[in-house]
């Protein structure tokens, strides 16, 4: 336990939510107008039919993938009869899929906004940031699934990184839990936090914004000028 | 039956020069910004011709506009809600920026800054997307006037299933302008197509808008319009789309479009329509009674019953006595010369064209005849190509539909010539395509007289009644049904709605109620 994982597992997450939280808040209090993917499919859009659905749907999936093996706890997933070598086997296969499935996305989106001119010179800084973070927090997660996971020796990552995870929520960090996993899972860990921090002050906010209230919503709105003079 | 008041237009394709005036005002007004560089929210289209964006008529590609199920129920062609939440990350049916054009601006610079030579220097096209130099060679208007045409204009939709008899050599073309705004429609199928609930047809005047603070970007609008009138601003990753000039309109001022058209083609009045049926005229099986169904939701200011039930429903007492002088009312509803745009597309659309005889007494000259508009009559039943085709345009199909709007015109110019040549007034002409000699005279005076009274009839807004939010009930002491005239007028807070181009105001907010309304009936409480 040196100074820096003290920084690493318990400032710097503890950094990144408040910059998450308070962020978003203040984003969506003082920039409505910017609230928006900024989609570029007008601009072209062969590549981004398989660029985007590929990024997008992998990217759900590593999320669902996330959630079963860092916030839901190993007696949990026992206790509803998943044995440790079916989870095992969800993670590395499935898991493995969606990786690759979200890389190849992220792959095609990376290097269509670089090689053509009329999408490359709508991007920003912090949109090179976003795909800079994207592309490590990504890479880094696919190489702990393959390498580690699915052809490598294994690393259990649930009793170590998802308690760390898990206790940051309750306010009860336990940074030696992370001090003791390997390289790449700690790059992982942290450049995530970085993406977290980035994000209510990206284009990334869209993801809010997924418009569930569509489902079920009468097709024509009408709206009032003045609503309250019509009785 | 629950009545609204809806700002409709009509255009008279006869006089149409096609100078483009009113895209250029349009654009120098609202779309001269980047990011919108290639929207034109009032465009001039040359039929037959491509349009812009290229083919949009073709919604078996682009898949806008409504369409029956098996069922017989109306929905979205390009599919509902869980479709479209499924496929969010990529829209199969949206243009991309070359279906448009590729926007581009010149090198002024050049010109001012090239050394001395020889050759002139030359201000030479750059894009404004890419900065880079670039070759023009599409354009908004680039078969303007048929330019192209015998390569082009065979690919026109509207063609469909007669483009085995349309001619496009020189001599026996025909053509006309066909200038477009965004169709304000009724049953607006970008409103449906909007996830975020952006899009929202406004109470008061039927004028629909985009909330650029509750835009995603999503751009199902823009795929979801049959009109192809919703744009995509590039810069700000938001949707845009005419605003029929709504701070104009509240004012009691024509659109832009409207204002600076040199041919005076256009009118603006209101009409009153009754809300409740717009899904079951809208779901008409046969796309030829559309029209019929969308004429039979209008109704008539003039009927007593009407004026109390419009009163009812709270639309203000002045804005009755607009819609009774409506022009739009007149030459749509009344006289029945004015047309919809595609209404096969099952959008209901509140902008109206009259059919241009043109092309029919054009193509008369071509067979020998001396343009005497007593000649066109039996023209109008001979020609059948530019009818078809105006057909194809404006009535879903139906020719005889087209005939019956000619035939009116054409009736209209017999009888007022010899009113003033001969000095005959013949009743007769009148009762054949059913009408009176009244009702002809009355037609002549908005088509051919057209004064800038008789084409401009709006109402201004009540912005008395935003002011009445702020206080509290009763303190005016004046029933709405009494009308709000005794509180004195109180200043518009127009610059302050719109401080961020089109309305980002979100009414909900500041006035508490302001809420969606299912498509078929509201809840009973809504009005007592």
């Amino acid at each position: 336990m040196t100074i820096w994982d003290t920084f690493l597992w318990v400032v710097l997450p503890y950094a990144a939510l408040v910059l998450f939280v308070a962020g978003h808040v203040w984003r969506y209090r003082h920039d409505q107008f910017g609230w928006t993917s900024r989609s570029t499919q007008l601009l072209e859009g062969r590549w981004l039919a398989w660029g985007s659905n590929l990024f997008h749907y992998g990217a759900l999936a590593a999320i669902a993938g996330h959630v079963l093996g860092i916030l839901v706890p190993n007696w949990l997933t026992s206790a509803v009869g998943i044995s440790e070598f079916t989870y095992h086997f969800i993670s590395a296969i499935p898991g493995s899929i969606a990786g690759v499935v979200c890389v190849a996305g992220l792959v095609i989106l990376i290097v269509r906004r670089a090689a053509f001119v009329r999408v490359r010179r709508t991007t920003d800084a912090v949109d090179v940031a976003v795909y800079t973070l994207l592309a490590i927090v990504i890479g880094l997660g696919i190489g702990e699934t393959l390498a580690v996971n699915a052809f490598g020796p294994g690393y259990d990552y649930r009793s170590t990184v998802a308690i760390w995870f898990r206790g940051l929520f309750w306010l009860h960090p336990e940074p030696q839990l992370m001090a003791g996993a390997p390289l790449v899972y700690q790059l992982h860990a942290a450049s995530a936090w970085a993406l977290y921090a980035l994000w209510p002050f990206s284009r990334l906010v869209h993801v809010w914004s997924l418009p569930w209230q569509y489902l079920g919503r009468p097709y024509i709105l009408y709206r009032s000028r003045y609503a309250a003079a019509r009785r | 039956m629950r009545l609204r008041a809806q700002v409709g237009m009509v255009m008279n394709l006869d006089k149409c020069i096609g100078c483009h005036t009113c895209s250029v005002t349009c654009k120098q007004v609202w779309t001269n910004r980047p990011g919108t560089e290639y929207v034109w929210f009032n465009n001039v289209e040359t039929k037959p011709g491509l349009g812009y964006p290229r083919r949009w008529e073709d919604n078996q590609r682009w898949r806008g506009g409504w369409e029956l199920d098996r069922r017989g129920r109306l929905r979205l062609k390009a599919g509902g809600q869980i479709r479209k939440l499924i496929g969010i990350f990529w829209n199969p049916d949206l243009p991309t920026i070359d279906d448009y054009y590729e926007p581009w601006t010149y090198d002024y610079e050049t010109l001012i800054e090239a050394p001395l030579s020889e050759r002139d220097p030359v201000a030479r096209p750059r894009s404004q997307l890419t900065g880079r130099e670039t070759s023009v060679r599409w354009g908004p208007n680039w078969d303007d006037d048929l330019a192209g045409a015998p390569e082009t204009a065979s690919e026109d939709p509207v063609l469909r299933g007669i483009e085995d008899r349309v001619k496009l050599a020189y001599e026996q073309a025909f053509m006309f302008y066909l200038p477009r705004i965004c169709e304000h429609c009724l049953n607006p199928s970008c409103v449906a197509s909007c996830p975020s609930g952006a899009i929202y047809k406004r109470e008061e005047d039927g004028i629909v808008l985009v909330d650029q603070d509750k835009c995603r970007g999503w751009r199902f609008c823009v795929s979801g319009c049959p009109y192809k009138k919703v744009y995509f601003n590039h810069r700000t990753g938001k949707a845009e789309k005419c605003t029929l000039c709504y701070p104009r309109i509240e004012a009691g001022l024509p659109t832009i479009c409207s204002e600076t058209c040199v041919g005076r083609i256009r009118y603006l009045g209101l009409v009153l329509y009754d809300a409740d049926r717009v899904l079951e005229a809208a779901s008409t099986p046969d796309p030829r009674d559309l029209l019929d169904a969308q004429l039979g939701l209008f109704v008539d200011p003039d009927d007593p019953e009407v004026r109390c039930q419009a009163r009812r429903d709270g639309i203000p007492d002045d804005w009755i006595d607009f819609a009774r002088r409506s022009p739009v009312h007149a030459l749509a509803i009344r006289y029945r010369v004015a047309l919809p745009l595609h209404p096969e597309y099952r959008t209901l659309p509140m902008v109206w064209y009259v059919p241009p005889l043109s092309p029919v007494v054009n193509a008369l000259e071509q067979d020998g005849y001396e343009a005497d508009p007593d000649d066109v009559f039996p023209a109008i039943e001979r020609l059948r190509i530019p009818i078809e085709y105006l057909a194809n345009l404006l009535a879903a199909g139906d020719a005889d539909r087209i005939r019956f709007v000619l035939r009116r015109l054409a009736t209209m110019r017999a009888f007022m010539r010899k009113q003033q040549v001969l000095g005959v007034r013949e009743e007769r002409l009148a009762t054949e395509v059913g009408m009176d000699a009244d009702e002809l005279e009355d037609l002549y005076r908005l088509l051919a007289i057209a004064r800038y009274e008789d084409r401009y009839v709006i109402p201004q807004a009540h912005t008395e009644l935003a002011q009445r939010l702020a206080e509290l009930p009763g303190t005016c002491g004046l029933d709405f049904e009494g009308g709000p005239g005794s509180c004195g007028a109180i200043p518009r807070p127009a610059a302050t709605l719109n401080q961020r181009f089109m309305l980002t105001e979100r009414p909900e907010r500041r006035f508490p109620g302001a809420r969606p309304l299912p498509v078929r009936n509201r809840p009973a409480e809504e009005h007592p």
